[in-house]
């Protein structure tokens, strides 16, 4: 049958023969994966130096004068569409998917590799574009990465010419690249996994990404239908979203568009954009912890079943980031109960890795400081999106910082850290060396704590009703002194964080030539990725013969046994006989 | 976003019932060995090519039933006008219909080994398909001379951009198709095309069944 053939096609993967070909052009997952992470941390830098810019306005008005208002704008806008989509939703899909994918369900690539390699060009692509913006006339759009019309088009905003131009190409390539990604994610995890792996002994990390990318393949048509139709009123003059705008006695040629469809459209992508960074950051964390824990997750099950709940529920919660445009009360209260709704299996999973940690033989060590880091990070996101999924209390919250507070701790800081867990965790696989320790754990404090200094004095300015999207707040009667003071000490804080950042990458670049050598497994750990034949894994990753498969992800510290964990591969035993309850 | 919402929930309502069966009553803490398929292969009994295409049609069938909720919102507004269609778009419908008929052959003949067959059905559906492109073409022409400009009205707007997204994915269709025709030129085995002529098929099936919803929707308001 065709399908064995593929799953087991060692012979006819085309092995390249130049340099070029083995690391630029490569169709091998593990290549493009680690393409996808420096594409992204590349990005990412750049929304961090734009956050850096905006946090020197704000704490110190006036003293070092680096932007313009309409410069501010740009860097709001840019640093938010780069933080979710262009570096979040591609390292955690397009890095992590395909670094681990293929290895976690044992597979020698993904099921279309040259389709997957243009996925990664076409994603280079849109971000080339977005950082193009910059500089052409007029700077990068300053609509706010939410790119509401008719502000983001209209003559005199920040880069409503070729600025948002570029915003929505870039992000309709983008589009392009996250579904050819995003097909290979779903066939390889569905149809070339190895013999003895069933969907129930997949690894948490490969369900989440999975999850997330039926959400993207689904959620980012939306996104797509928006730009189409906002570039056609930018550029060939209908009016889908602009209605007749008058500007100085002058009456613009739209006629009766309506902005509330493009923010349903917009949010009907946002919201499971919400979901598709958060589902493989749940995955990710939930191997982290009981790897690190040497204990089985606790209701693996559940997990499971929590990750497709949240998926199904993330399509329509969406409007709830619309309570101030005006609706239907009654959607208003249809709205709120689903986010309530939604928190119910993610409260369930949080209390299941607090559960794993219960007890187990915790091992502090880097990737588990980050993942613990973040069960707090995430708790405190969480519980103020409860506040803001109702209607009654989000009204007065909108567009303050206790906005921005809120979803920085929940999808800003939490899948940093998870990103970050991941990181320190296989990058010995993927190098053959260790990060190094010392510096991981200041990495570690500095952010996490660091973090905390940022975003939660935030939470207070934004109940004082401080609103967000300023670029200077002078010296306005209604917010007390107190106010200026925490900007000013949220800047010092937020530097210190960035500057920790650098020496994450200092790390990553200084231990793949210095670190210490990797075992192949240097966690001790169960899933297939670690049992490699070679570390680094070579083209095609196992060898002549692919694993086979024998049990599930999370046999740790199983009654009985030799040692605290069985490998997925090893044949069962006298030894290992108590795996079975 | 009704229509949006129904097609979406009919997709992950089908991914949500298939995922949570396949895990029910699954203890992978207490099974041991191998279990599962005999072979590599996944839970599907077909090729990766063809999960992969029907993945791309949940994709397609998100982004229409997403234009099509946008044109039910945007049609409540008090400027839109409602135009009458070109009446050449019923004689693409019926070109569309042959092209989805004839690659039907096409696949039937593939599956029997038919080469001859198989060549002309594909050449004859490929006729059809163009025959539509060029009709689709004349209608914007002809919609266009009426008056019926692209930033005149959003009805107007909405014409043009659906029937331009639906050929924009039968231009990658025909891509495919132009793929095959010539593979089947230089090689003597017809089953080596066989999967492609059969994904073909559905992806033609699945564009007409787009546009037949399209075209209602057009020809109802």
């Amino acid at each position: 049958m065709a399908h064995v053939a593929l799953a087991d096609k060692g012979q006819e993967l085309a092995h390249p023969k130049t340099w070029i070909g083995a690391y630029v052009w490569s169709q091998d997952h593990k290549v493009i994966g680690i393409q996808y992470i420096i594409t992204a941390t590349l990005v990412g830098l750049v929304a961090l130096a734009l956050s850096a810019m905006m946090r020197l306005q704000l704490g110190f008005p006036g003293v070092f004068d680096l932007i313009q208002p309409n410069e501010y704008y740009s860097a709001v806008t840019m640093h938010g569409m780069i933080m979710v989509v262009f570096m979040l939703t591609a390292f955690f899909l397009g890095g992590f998917g395909n670094l681990l994918i293929p290895l976690m369900c044992g597979a020698r690539d993904m099921a279309f590799p040259y389709m997957n390699m243009l996925s990664f060009w076409v994603y280079l692509a849109s971000v080339i574009v977005l950082c193009a913006s910059f500089f052409v006339p007029g700077g990068a759009t300053g609509a706010g990465w939410t790119l509401y019309p008719p502000q983001a088009i209209t003559e005199g905003s920040a880069g409503s010419g070729m600025g948002i131009i570029l915003m929505l190409v870039s992000l309709a390539l983008f589009i392009v690249a996250f579904t050819m990604g995003g097909l290979n994610y779903i066939t390889t995890a569905f149809q070339a996994r190895t013999r003895g792996m069933t969907l129930m002994r997949m690894p948490l990390s490969v369900w989440g990404i999975v999850m997330a990318t039926i959400l993207g393949l689904l959620a980012f048509p939306a996104l797509l239908v928006a730009a189409i139709m906002m570039l056609l009123d930018a550029l060939l003059g209908t009016s889908f979203f602009m209605p007749a705008i008058s500007d100085l006695g002058e009456v613009s040629s739209t006629t009766g568009g309506t902005p509330i469809l493009f923010q349903h459209l917009f949010w009907f992508f946002g919201h499971p954009e919400v979901y598709i960074v958060a589902l493989p950051m749940f995955g990710i964390a939930s191997d982290l912890i009981s790897t690190h824990a040497r204990k089985n997750i606790f209701g693996y099950r559940m997990m499971v079943w929590a990750i497709i709940a949240i998926g199904g529920l993330s399509f329509i919660v969406w409007a709830h980031h619309m309570y101030v445009s005006g609706m239907n009360p009654y959607f208003g209260f249809f709205f709120a109960t689903t986010t309530l709704i939604i928190a119910v299996p993610t409260a369930l999973k949080v209390y299941n890795w607090v559960l794993t940690l219960w007890q187990g033989n915790i091992h502090l060590n880097v990737p588990m400081l980050f993942a613990i880091g973040f069960i707090f990070t995430f708790i405190h996101g969480g519980i103020t999106g409860l506040f803001l999924g109702n209607v009654a209390v989000d009204v007065p919250l909108s567009d303050t910082y206790f906005v921005i507070g809120h979803f920085h701790m929940v999808m800003g800081v939490s899948p940093f850290l998870i990103v970050f867990g991941g990181m320190y965790h296989w990058y010995p696989k993927f190098t053959g060396r260790m990060l190094n320790d010392t510096m991981g754990k200041i990495h570690f404090w500095v952010t996490f704590l660091g973090t905390y200094a940022i975003y939660l004095p935030m939470h207070y300015i934004g109940i004082l009703g401080v609103p967000r999207r300023y670029f200077a707040y002078g010296s306005l009667d209604s917010f007390p002194d107190s106010v200026h003071v925490i900007n000013t000490s949220i800047t010092i804080a937020a530097l210190i964080v960035g500057t920790a950042q650098l020496l994450f990458i200092y790390n990553l670049v200084w231990s793949l030539f210095k670190g210490e050598k990797a075992s192949s497994n240097p966690w001790r750990a169960t899933t297939l990725e670690w049992q490699t034949p070679d570390t680094p894994p070579k083209h095609g990753n196992w060898g002549p013969e692919l694993p086979v498969v024998h049990r599930w992800a999370y046999s740790y510290s199983v009654p009985g046994a030799r040692e605290d964990f069985i490998p997925q591969t090893e044949e069962p035993s006298e030894n290992t006989k108590g795996d079975v309850h | 976003m009704t229509a949006t919402l129904i097609v979406l929930a009919v997709i992950m309502g089908g991914v949500v019932f298939w995922l949570i069966r396949q895990t029910l009553n699954v203890q992978p803490w207490a099974e041991e060995g191998p279990i599962g398929q005999d072979h590599a292969s996944g839970p599907f009994s077909v090729q990766p090519a063809k999960v992969g295409l029907i993945v791309f049609l949940a994709v397609a069938a998100s982004l229409f039933s997403l234009f099509v909720s946008a044109y039910f919102q945007r049609m409540e507004f008090g400027d839109w006008k409602i135009a009458p269609e070109p009446f050449v778009l019923w004689i693409n419908t019926a070109f569309l219909i042959l092209a989805s008929v004839f690659y039907q052959l096409a696949r039937n003949a593939v599956i029997k080994n038919q080469t001859a067959q198989v060549k002309s059905n594909l050449l004859i559906a490929g006729f059809f398909t163009f025959a539509f492109m060029g009709g689709q073409l004349w209608a914007w022409q002809e919609f266009h001379n009426s008056g019926y400009v692209l930033s005149g009205n959003p009805a107007n707007a909405f014409f043009y951009v659906l029937t331009a997204v639906h050929a924009a994915h039968i231009l990658g269709g025909l891509w495919v198709w132009s793929r095959t025709l010539f593979k089947l030129q230089s090689i003597v085995e017809t089953r080596k095309v066989r999967t492609s002529v059969e994904l073909c098929a559905i992806y033609w099936h699945f564009l007409l069944l787009i546009w037949l919803v399209l075209f209602a929707l057009l020809l109802s308001t």
